[in-house]
């Protein structure tokens, strides 16, 4: 089996008509270069070309403190730049065994769930522009603006905040913060029936994505396609349900599972997923403990024992895993991270194949790539 | 006779989904809402940014140009990338004993990632956000900015008695 | 039914009068020439850019924001600046790619449109061709312009163009065949392709009223099939920016590209002012019936006011339908079009001609 995978990641002959849909392209999401080899309209084989924006983020975290990291992940995976802080702070917090707040472990939860809402926010207007329904795009955006906004009041920043620190967070969140996104759930859900009948029952959207792509759940087990993209092949990979971390062993929610495998499912499996994220959002806010405790007691210098440490975290794109190998110093002295796209990209031969170069666009925006996150 | 049927319901299924779509976008034609547009340089002057917006880090003083920094080196120690240099110099306090006092706090904008370490560790409180966010330039010489303003100096801290 | 709305008949009879007591015949005849073809020359590049700034607008309402603002008042002037930094644009010259026909193809496709709008009747006593296969004429000449982009594609020498032209072209001639049939089923119930006769027979109500439910499925099919027949809406696959850079015109740049994009406009001008012709009755008011007092206040109305409103009405349904909806793949096109479109139409004409024979419609 490992041999079959392999052979299809290798480079092909150069005799085929060669499309370079290049690193500068308006569907690929990032600099990522695909090399289409085509047969007239098929695609018959697409090799991904990555590096175009390695910032070698692992030979960085080598000189700094833990403290220091965060700012790094941050850059990484920035649509679900939460949940990236959040995987190192657990690591460090776990190895030195210290015990969050409750409060700090709602408010790291709520943080999750908005950055997960808007990244699928940001998912669902690329995808309908690159299908061509343009006005998608915008209206999407229009909705995440409301997120956004929450998240400069209490930090300052939209996008990358490193905000969620071994200890607790950097400082407490607004006032307004339970308000605001109280306020924001309600406008949501009556949004969510237009982003239905624009997209979701059209059924030129239907005609592009149903049987399209489609992967099993050996396949997406074979490459370690995690997040919503396994989910809609029925590979049941959520890892707040398998290893529960923070708050989420308390909150009831379901788990999103699809069987189909095509572009279809996994734009269900997404959108079913904006809705979860908003029933657990109304859990947590309701739980949430009132204070102003925002850290733990933690020392100036951290330095975590001699050993290995892994931690998983569930990204709004699949599951982040941090391995850190330390040799007691101040610095860590290996830092990997399991990125999920890296893993969910390979697997676009696989599906792309046979189609046309239409469904290959199509089959890469349901795969939703963030390229950063495949070169750190 | 079936496909016959099954031919003319799955236009008119699907027609009917086309209409459904094109609803939504009749609705905003005729009935905008809320224009998302914000006009930027018409409406600097009262564009007011939220408090903790991280614009830039900033040292604030008071109306006899004092700031609180004593010129301890922890925001330098703690910065990721060395976006703060400390220039410290010796002078004679009213003991006569030569202390250090802080002489340039340089801070490069072009470098700085903002992360918030170096207000977080800052032991007396002495840099902060500030909300300016315009810091376009076309030498990139002057995004290195020094905190401290010319001849200002430390506040005594007030001694509780 | 006496109409009496003003036609504009008198007042290029009074021109002629008045060219023909200065000069020889001849060279009244020559100076009409000139005086008809600056006037549509003027008319093309003045709806072109006014179309462009169009849908910029509208689209932008509809996405929730405001369109083009700076340049003049509610940037108006918008399109003329694109106007000039288009012209002001180095023509980049391929070295390896087929010159002659690398130059031709904008030209080919802008005459192509040019001789379809010189046929069509913008209001009463102004129509400048006037044939008596009007209509025939005007599918014809507007199929010339597929010519041109199969030209453009392959003189390119670049595999992007070349994918992209094959796509349109395969596209364009078969959706040709719906508009056909569409415009014949009004063709069946006026009895007569001449433009103005089938004017003239829409005096007591337009041909959409009159013909009933197969006028109004032959409308709503002549509209899909004109959308796809001018690359535009759901069926944009040749230049679809998310899939092929741009299609067909990837290697043209300045002011070539001006005209593709120029004549995509205009194409749909044409499109629009076709149906409005046949189907909502060109520069006809809106007359109901015995009410005389309405139909004369309706009268007042210019007619060329007429059809420009209704065939501006027309643009919007179409740019409406490209806002909406995502793009079809090729084969799914081709498959709407021979599985679902021509079907539907022929069942439609034998439909229509039927009861033309039997009489069951408004005369």
């Amino acid at each position: 089996m490992s041999e079959e995978i392999i052979k299809n990641i290798m480079v092909g002959e150069h005799e085929d008509y060669l499309i370079n849909m290049g690193p500068q392209h308006p569907s690929t999401h990032g600099v990522l270069r695909l090399e289409v080899s085509l047969n007239g309209e098929d695609v018959k084989k697409v090799t991904p070309h990555i590096g175009y924006i390695h910032r070698s983020i692992e030979k960085m975290c080598e000189k700094d403190t833990y403290k220091q990291i965060i700012h790094l992940t941050d850059r990484m995976d920035y649509l679900s730049a939460h949940m990236n802080n959040e995987a190192v702070s657990l690591l460090v917090e776990n190895a030195l065994q210290i015990e969050v707040p409750e409060r700090v472990k709602y408010i790291r939860a709520i943080l999750d769930e908005l950055s997960r809402i808007a990244s699928h926010h940001l998912w669902w207007s690329a995808f309908g522009m690159d299908l061509g329904a343009l006005t998608t795009f915008f209206y999407g955006l229009r909705d995440r603006e409301k997120i956004l906004a929450i998240f400069e009041e209490s930090f300052g920043s939209r996008l990358l905040h490193s905000f969620i620190t071994p200890g607790g967070l950097m400082h407490d969140v607004h006032s307004n913060f339970r308000k605001d996104t109280l306020e924001f759930i309600k406008y949501f859900r009556k949004k969510l029936p237009e982003y239905k009948s624009l997209l979701t029952d059209n059924i030129i959207f239907h005609q592009r994505t149903k049987g399209v792509g489609k992967m099993d759940k050996k396949t997406s087990v074979a490459y370690g396609v995690t997040g919503p993209s396994g989910r809609g092949s029925g590979f049941s990979c959520d890892v707040r349900k398998i290893a529960p971390y923070g708050v989420y062993d308390q909150i009831e929610f379901n788990e999103i599972l699809k069987n189909d495998g095509d572009v279809f499912s996994r734009y269900l499996v997404r959108m079913e997923e904006m809705e979860e994220s908003m029933n657990i959002l109304e859990q947590l806010i309701d739980k949430m403990p009132d204070g102003n405790e925002y850290t733990a007691k933690m020392k100036a210098i951290v330095k975590l024992p001699e050993g290995e440490y892994y931690q998983r975290v569930e990204t709004a794109r699949g599951e982040l895993g941090v391995y850190v190998v330390s040799t007691g110093a101040k610095h860590p002295y290996r830092v990997r991270f399991r990125t999920p796209n890296f893993s969910n990209l390979f697997v676009l031969n696989n599906l792309a194949k046979g189609g046309k170069i239409a469904d290959l666009v199509a089959i890469s925006g349901s795969l939703d790539l963030v390229i950063p996150d495949i070169d750190r | 006779m079936n496909s016959i049927i099954k031919y003319f319901s799955d236009i008119f299924k699907g027609v009917h989904t086309l209409w459904e779509g094109m609803k939504v976008t009749g609705k905003y034609f005729v009935s905008p809402g809320e224009i998302v547009t914000e006009q930027y340089p018409e409406n600097r002057d009262t564009l007011k940014m939220t408090d903790r917006f991280k614009g830039e880090v900033i040292m604030p003083h008071d109306e006899n140009n004092q700031h609180k920094c004593t010129g301890c080196g922890i925001c330098e120690i703690n910065c990721p990338n060395g976006s703060i240099e400390i220039v410290t110099r010796k002078v004679p306090n009213e003991n006569g004993k030569m202390v250090k006092i802080i002489d340039k706090h340089i801070y490069h904008l072009a470098m700085c990632t903002f992360c918030e370490l170096c207000i977080k560790t800052c032991p007396s409180d002495a840099i902060t956000w500030g909300t300016d966010f315009e810091h376009a330039m076309f030498d990139r010489s002057k995004l290195t900015k020094v905190l401290n303003h010319p001849g200002s100096s430390l506040k005594k801290k007030e001694v509780k008695s | 039914m006496i109409l009496d709305i003003y036609s504009f008949s008198t007042l290029t009879h009074s021109i002629n009068k008045g060219l023909n007591a200065v000069m020889s015949p001849l060279l009244a005849t020559i100076v009409e020439l000139v005086i008809v073809g600056v006037l549509f020359l003027m008319l093309y590049a003045v709806l072109g850019l006014f179309l462009v700034y169009l849908e910029r607008k509208v689209c932008a309402v509809m996405q929730n924001r405001i369109g083009p603002n700076r340049v003049g008042r509610w940037g108006m002037f918008q399109t003329i600046a694109d106007l000039i930094k288009l012209l002001m644009k180095e023509l980049i010259p391929i070295k390896r790619a087929d010159q002659f026909l690398f130059n031709l193809a904008p030209f080919i496709v802008i005459i192509a449109s040019f001789m379809a709008m010189a046929a069509l009747p913008f209001a009463k006593g102004l129509q400048a061709i006037d044939f008596n296969i009007g209509i025939f004429y005007i599918i014809a000449v507007s199929s010339l312009g597929v010519i041109g982009i199969l030209i453009a594609g392959w003189s390119s020498n670049s595999k992007y163009s070349l994918v992209g032209a094959m796509r349109s072209g395969a596209q364009i001639v078969s959706y040709e065949l719906s508009v056909g049939l569409s415009l014949l089923s009004i063709v069946i119930f006026s009895g007569s392709m001449q433009l103005s006769t089938v004017i003239a027979s829409q005096a007591d109500g337009w041909w959409i009223f009159k013909g009933q439910i197969p006028a109004i499925i032959a409308f709503i099919l002549y509209l899909v099939a004109g959308t796809a027949e001018i690359n535009r809406g759901p069926f944009d696959l040749a230049e679809a920016e998310s899939e092929l850079t741009a299609g067909f015109h990837t290697e043209y740049s300045g002011i070539k590209f001006a005209f593709f994009f120029l004549a995509e406009y205009m194409n749909m001008f044409i499109v629009a002012a076709i149906a409005t012709t046949m189907f909502l009755g060109g520069w006809m008011p809106f007359h109901i019936g015995d009410w005389t007092g309405f139909n004369h206040i309706m009268d007042y109305i210019p007619s060329i006011v007429w059809f420009f409103g209704k065939t501006f009405v027309v643009i919007y349904l179409i740019m409406w339908f490209k806002w909406t909806f995502p793009r079809l793949r090729i084969d799914q096109l081709l498959n709407l079009e021979w599985k679902y479109l021509l079907p539907l139409n022929l069942m439609n004409t034998v439909f229509i001609s039927f009861i033309v024979l039997m009489g069951w419609y408004f005369k």
